[in-house]
């Protein structure tokens, strides 16, 4: 299904197709007018792809086809064993991680996992992870630390799920565990945003040395809907607090929140999900290698000094 | 998070319009109070036992011994990311500032509870619903580096709808600041004591309250992830009855101890003096 603000690209698209097959089976000389509206393609997808609103980058966050943590562990990682199960009470579909192998690299991946179809996205909740989830998290981040592997986070969920049986089971306990457990590694630790960073239930595993984001992908506290169902008391202002809450990958880059930008194809992630995907492998790598000379304590310390560093207030 | 609230009417704790200014009604029961009892009384209905909500400035008061508290909270908000919803934040902050004459929502400083040397950092429900920005965070990792350095007990009083939307992820970010900077309390063995207050909710119980050695809750407290609102809304269906308050919490095994406020002071100290390794053997006291 296309985004609403790409149909003007997906109505010209399909007028040079159109150009196209009456030339191929008239014999008609269209070539003229077809390099006419290429050329307005090309300004035209300049045009909307080159201003993204906060809001179209929101949408493209979500949109169906963009590559999740397991289309990234299976193109970028080789290997991928994933384990099942938070030892306590169940397995969290939502999020999923495992032992693979970075180039010549052990690691130990964790991530959000929402679904690719609707029947896989209900089974995995939308990428809404119960407590159990979190304690699945906290297991694999026992198991790199134990073993001395760097650890890699995808973030993409909406948020941790606000129902009923997940505050029974202490879903902010968990949240506040899991940022605990991350924040004391001993080992490299590197989270990046794939689309969705959802408040706390993003934050549980993104606790990282280094943050990256992709180009398109949002991190806030609050999802642009909630934020204005609450403040403008109506959530079809999302477009506004999308604007305000200054969640996109530049914004959060310039506010420190992140310490790099992952570039996307142009029109985002989905339309060549491979490319992406390299795209992150190139700067796992890169932020890999950078991260493999400090020591234990050096990467507790640097994350400690990341975190500590954030925010903005005034001494008086 | 859940902010939900603070755009509810104000009502100060037992303020009523209805009936002579000597006299306030119970929210829970509405049974008539003399005011100067209910205030001895730390706003707790002496008929249904209600807690009503109650100012930082008096839990500072009914939980420091007397004389020994000095204010360390100093600093004072920005607007980082020129926030604007139907207002602007600056606007907000201002009118928040003039309402509770306090910078933010944060009242906290060094005193002795029960004798025990703590950091008290008592979360103000009256500005901005309690809610943690940058300001919050940073005072709260700061009251921990203080705790920390002069071997003192931490002592937490959350009252909070959760993270501030209007620095958003900067908001976000003091739950991982916060909670981080507890582990230099863990490497000195000082004791950390949370109160969960009514409401406690989103960023702030998603990070340092739930952390604690020990964790009070008071009676009839929200205490919670997702506010009620925004759980009614996902599954649409009523909540079970208490789901979320602080009875709920103890039998799901998420608080030690739901503690009416008349007790708390002493249950305090109690758990203070056992956790502390600066007190001696002294059972009883
Ligand atoms: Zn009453």
């Amino acid at each position: 299904m296309p985004l609403e603000f790409e149909k003007p690209i997906l109505e010209l698209e399909k007028r040079i197709q159109e150009l196209k097959e009456t030339a191929r089976t008239t014999g008609v000389d269209l070539e003229a007018e077809i390099r006419l509206l290429e050329e307005r393609l090309a300004r035209l997808k300049q045009e909307i792809y080159g201003h993204l609103t906060p809001w179209q980058r929101v949408q493209l966050a979500r949109a169906p086809g963009r590559p999740t943590t397991l289309d990234v562990l299976e193109k970028a990682f080789r290997d991928f064993l994933e384990l099942h199960g938070d030892r306590a009470f169940a397995d969290d579909p939502a999020i999923v991680g495992g032992l693979a192998y970075l180039e010549g690299e052990k690691v130990v991946v964790v991530g959000h996992q929402k679904g690719r179809d609707t029947k896989e996205n209900l089974r995995r909740n939308f990428g809404m992870p119960h407590p159990e989830g979190y304690r699945k998290a906290m297991r694999l981040m026992d198991l790199a630390d134990r073993f001395g592997y760097p650890l890699i986070s995808f973030i993409d969920t909406p948020g941790a799920y606000p129902g009923v049986s997940a505050e029974e089971r202490g879903q902010a306990w968990v949240i506040a565990q899991s940022i605990q457990r991350m924040g004391r590694l001993k080992v490299p630790a590197i989270a990046v945003i794939l689309g969705e960073g959802g408040s706390g239930g993003a934050l549980a595993i993104g606790v990282a040395n280094r943050v990256l984001i992709l180009e398109n992908a949002w991190y806030s506290v609050i999802s642009p809907e909630s934020c204005a169902a609450i403040l403008w008391r109506d959530a079809k202002e999302a477009p506004k607090a999308a604007e305000a809450l200054k969640l996109t990958a530049q914004d959060l880059l310039a506010l420190k929140v992140v310490d790099a930008i992952i570039p996307e194809p142009e029109g985002g992630a989905h339309k060549d999900p491979d490319r992406a995907i390299q795209n992150v492998k190139e700067a796992l790598l890169r932020t890999l290698e950078e991260l493999k000379a400090l020591s234990p304590e050096a990467l507790y310390q640097d994350r400690y000094r990341r975190f500590r560093a954030l925010g903005a207030y005034a001494e008086s | 998070m859940a902010l939900e609230r603070l755009f509810r009417r104000k009502r100060p704790s037992g303020e009523n319009r209805d009936v002579p200014e000597l006299w306030t009604k119970c929210e829970a029961c509405g049974a008539q109070l003399y005011k100067k009892e209910f205030r001895e009384n730390l706003y707790v209905c002496p008929k249904c036992g209600h807690h009503h909500r109650m100012s930082a400035a008096e839990r500072v008061a009914m939980l420091a011994d007397e004389g020994t508290f000095q204010e360390t909270t100093r600093l004072a908000p920005l607007d980082p990311l020129g926030f604007v919803d139907t207002k602007p934040y600056a606007e907000r902050l201002q009118a928040y500032q003039k309402e509770t004459g306090r910078k933010d929502a944060i009242l906290g400083g060094t005193c002795a509870i029960g004798g025990v040397p703590s950091v008290l950092l008592v979360m103000d429900y009256a500005f901005a619903g309690g809610s943690m920005g940058s300001v919050v965070g940073e005072e709260i990792a700061r009251g921990v580096e203080r705790a920390a350095a002069e071997e003192r007990a931490l002592v937490i009083v959350a009252a909070s709808g959760g993270a501030r939307m209007q620095e958003a992820a900067l908001s976000l970010m003091q739950m991982a600041k916060t909670v981080m900077s507890l582990d230099l309390l863990w490497a000195k063995r000082l004791p950390y004591v949370s109160i969960l207050t009514d409401p406690t909710t989103g960023g702030v119980t998603a990070s340092f309250a739930a952390l604690a050695d020990v964790i009070f809750a008071e009676p009839g407290a929200l205490i919670g992830f997702a506010g009620p609102r925004v759980i009614r809304q996902t599954i649409r269906q009523e909540l079970p009855e208490g789901f979320q308050r602080a009875e709920f919490l103890l039998k799901h095994g998420m608080v030690d101890r739901v503690t009416d406020r008349r007790q708390l002071k002493g249950e305090l100290v109690r758990a203070l003096r056992h956790l502390h390794p600066g007190v001696p053997y002294a059972p009883g006291v």
